[in-house]
């Protein structure tokens, strides 16, 4: 007899499917409203992907941040920047075709390089439907702050996570001055 | 050794089959930025390379692909963290270059971003 289906394993086939579909949608489209759309639907497949390998937290912040942040501002610079000859443009066959098989290469390789290690095969079912069900929004927000609850003789995150704040507002700020319009000098009256 | 592709409804997945869904999104990004002749295609083929290393990130970290004192725990999920944040701030600078860019030349083409060539 059949066992029955193992549903996790299921959803990263169906999640793993979108993500990588719509990857391949984003290299070989020409359109560039429709490659914002694939990758809207990239990172969200990738999203179910965190959600399916336990990470609630990041698969959330991937679905706020990501898909709804940084998206949302390369679709702003799509539509600033969408004159007609500019939403399809065509790259020569042959430069595809170069590309398309240095890609393939560097696909094997790293195909090859993943499946190499017999330790990352994935564990059998008994032990993964034995492995408790562990939230992290809490250890992830405590080791931000610098105490790791999940592993006390690890280093916490205090220092990276201000220096990632500054870092940010520095860039932000740094962003909105130089996007910003230019004044037209006026000729000088008299 | 379980086999990679056998059985693939009825056991569970490991860190393998992660980190191939990784490098298929890394590779299209690399193509990506490789071919694409609008500068925010080339934005979004840094995107799909940046989730790649988020995917491989949070597989080496998960507690369901591979449950030993090899993972690297809580560790991958902060770390894919701190890429996330990064990748905006990299969004906002890159975006506003470009809009810089099709303000002074009316273009977004890299190809004709020369001037600083020698």
């Amino acid at each position: 007899m059949e066992p029955p289906i193992y549903w996790p394993s299921f959803f990263f086939l169906l999640f793993s499917a979108i993500a990588c579909a719509f990857a391949v949608a984003v290299v070989l489209s020409a359109n560039i409203v429709r490659m914002a759309f694939y990758l809207v639907m990239s990172l969200a497949g990738t999203a179910g992907l965190f959600f399916v390998a336990g990470a609630d937290f990041v698969g959330a912040m991937q679905l706020l941040i990501y898909v709804g942040g940084t998206l949302v501002l390369l679709i702003f610079g799509v539509m600033l920047t969408s004159q007609d000859r500019f939403i399809s443009m065509k790259t020569n066959s042959f430069e595809m075709g170069m590309a398309a098989g240095i890609g393939a290469c560097l696909l094997a390789l790293l195909v090859w390089a993943a499946v190499s290690v017999p330790e990352w095969r994935g564990l059998d079912r008994a032990t993964a439907e034995a492995v408790p069900l562990q939230p992290t929004a809490t250890p992830i927000g405590m080791g931000l702050l610098g105490v790791r609850v999940d592993a006390p003789d690890k280093s916490g995150y205090l220092l990276i996570f201000e220096i990632i704040s500054v870092h940010l507002l520095v860039v932000l700020i740094g962003a909105a001055y130089l996007a910003r319009t230019r004044q037209r000098r006026r000729p000088m009256a008299g | 050794m379980q086999p990679l592709l056998a059985n693939l409804l009825t056991e569970p997945v490991g860190v393998s089959h992660y980190l191939i869904v990784g490098a298929v999104l890394f590779v299209c990004g690399v193509l990506c930025m490789a071919t694409k002749r609008n500068a925010l295609g080339i934005l979004m083929g840094i995107e799909l390379v940046l989730n790649g290393s988020n995917l491989n990130f949070i597989a080496f970290g998960s507690p369901y692909l591979r449950n030993d004192p090899g993972t690297i725990g809580l560790d991958g999920q902060l770390m894919s963290l701190f890429v996330i944040v990064l990748a905006a701030a990299e969004a906002a600078v890159a975006l506003a270059i470009a809009l810089n860019f099709y303000n002074s030349f009316s273009s977004i083409d890299v190809d004709r971003a020369d001037q600083l060539q020698g």
